[in-house]
């Protein structure tokens, strides 16, 4: 079962209109990806951070997420500041690192970080069928969501089968090591799952044209403005407004 | 619609696979209105696939398909019979596809362009039927196996079907579910057909039974 730590909760941020987070998400994601302004980047990070602080995430699990995603930093890390010309600060282990390449990683960092927490904030503390629902309020093609929604309900599935199989090859004694059994044995498995999930599709695609699928997703409900998204509404152009100034005008900030 | 009782009539049905290609040979089927019947026979008998071909899902190589006393040939014609037949799959996971179990519910007869109003009254009333009323904000991929069967049935009965085919219903459900489901089929108006390998349930619920050999119906 894949789970969904961020959605369960009962801050402002998760009764929050899905539209609302995932335009803010987005928008906010762009200015801070394409700036070249570390103070900017670092606000964004400190935004994040405050957006997480309102919605009483586990910080446990933020964590985990991050410590993934910085592992790729690390490497950069180790290479950019290096690599990057310019005046150098010191030296280490005979290596010349560069007060440019230095900002330019540490820029890097924030930008990656930042991006990462606001949509841990803003995007999973929605559930997916809630995401689903804003998408197709968005008007993004019926086929796109589809995938979008089937990934996250079938991967359940197959997690599920895949297990099955796993347990199956131990029942039968079967100890990977390094030998050509082993790869031809793994090659099975995905060859197996593969098929099944072949298979799998047809028998949906065939249940939903006997419930009278015709190529259309019709909604049953929909979603209504209350005061508190108008409000977020207003502080969300605000921030964005202010970013759009910073980035784009010639503001030292 | 159906002057002479006949809901289903199968005229000599030829079908078959690659590995098996005399799985259907000759096969003749009917059913009459009300009509409670029941088939039961060894594993890939061709049982499911005999569904599968009165739904137009599966095209026979041979044959005629009478439904509602009209002979169905392309998908078009099929259309109208999916919306009055109402099929449960032997696997749920394949016919559970929607984020919510309302949602699942409303699949159907949103299809049909039912007004949302009527709709949410048939999502209420189908989900009582079969013991599901607080689930309408869960998530069908987080329930049980026998909720998700049940969930399944009422998705069916949610299209208001004149006629169920139900392919081994009470699989892995539980002594008290599958009185449920009894109890749900105990309707004089219904007709249905119901595929399962557990003789008392037959014995139960429908008034003949089946067999498939040699690629045709048996008493």
């Amino acid at each position: 079962m894949i789970e969904e730590p961020f959605a369960r909760g009962n801050s402002v941020l998760h009764k929050l209109d899905p539209r609302v987070k995932i335009l803010f998400a987005i928008l906010l994601s762009i200015i801070i990806a394409i700036t070249h302004k570390l103070p900017l980047a670092t606000t964004g990070l400190g935004i994040a951070v405050i957006l997480i602080l309102i919605a009483q995430l586990s910080m446990k699990h933020i964590i985990h997420r991050l410590l993934i995603a910085n592992i790729f930093i690390l490497l950069l890390w180790a290479i950019l500041p290096f690599s990057i010309p310019g005046t150098t600060p010191f030296t280490i282990f005979g290596l010349t690192p560069s007060n440019e390449g230095i900002l330019y990683t540490l820029l890097v960092t924030m930008k990656c970080n930042a991006i990462i927490l606001l949509n841990i904030v803003l995007i999973s503390t929605s559930s997916i069928f809630d995401l689903v629902h804003a998408l197709r309020h968005f008007k993004i093609p019926d086929k796109l969501i589809h995938i979008f929604f089937f990934l996250f309900r079938y991967a359940n599935v197959m997690i599920a089968e895949y297990a099955t199989l796993q347990k199956t090859l131990k029942v039968r004694g079967f100890c990977p090591n390094t030998s050509m059994h082993t790869y031809r044995t793994y090659g099975s498995v995905i060859g197996t799952l593969m098929v099944r999930g072949h298979d799998r599709s047809e028998q949906i695609h065939k249940a939903m044209v006997c419930r009278g699928f015709k190529g259309k997703y019709w909604l049953l409900d929909h979603f209504h403005f209350t005061p508190r998204d108008i409000t977020a509404v207003v502080i969300f152009t605000f921030v964005l407004i202010v970013f759009g100034v910073l980035q784009w005008t010639a503001m030292a900030f | 619609m159906d002057r002479n009782g006949i809901l289903i009539d199968l005229k000599d049905i030829h079908f078959g696979y690659p590995t098996n290609p005399d799985l259907l040979s000759g096969l003749n089927f009917s059913l009459h209105r009300g009509e409670k019947i029941g088939i039961i026979g060894p594993n890939g008998c061709g049982k499911t696939t005999l569904f599968h071909i009165i739904m137009g899902l599966t095209i026979p190589e041979q044959g005629t398909i009478n439904v509602f006393n009209k002979e169905r040939v392309t998908q078009h014609d099929f259309v109208e019979v999916r919306e009055k037949i109402g099929f449960l799959f032997q696997d749920s996971d394949d016919q559970l596809f929607c984020p919510s179990v309302r949602e699942e519910v409303a699949f159907g007869p949103l299809n049909f362009g039912i007004k949302h109003d009527k709709v949410r009254t048939i999502i209420k009333e189908s989900l009582a039927r079969v013991g599901l009323s607080d689930f309408e904000p869960r998530a069908p991929y987080n329930l049980s196996g026998g909720e998700k069967r049940r969930l399944a049935l009422a998705t069916i009965l949610a299209m208001k079907p004149r006629i169920l085919l139900l392919d081994e219903p009470i699989l892995g459900l539980d002594e008290s579910t599958v009185e449920k489901v009894v109890e749900n089929l105990n309707d004089p108006h219904l007709s249905y057909i119901i595929i399962s390998q557990n003789k008392p349930f037959l014995q139960k619920t429908t008034a003949r039974v089946y067999t498939i050999r040699n690629g045709k119906t048996v008493k």
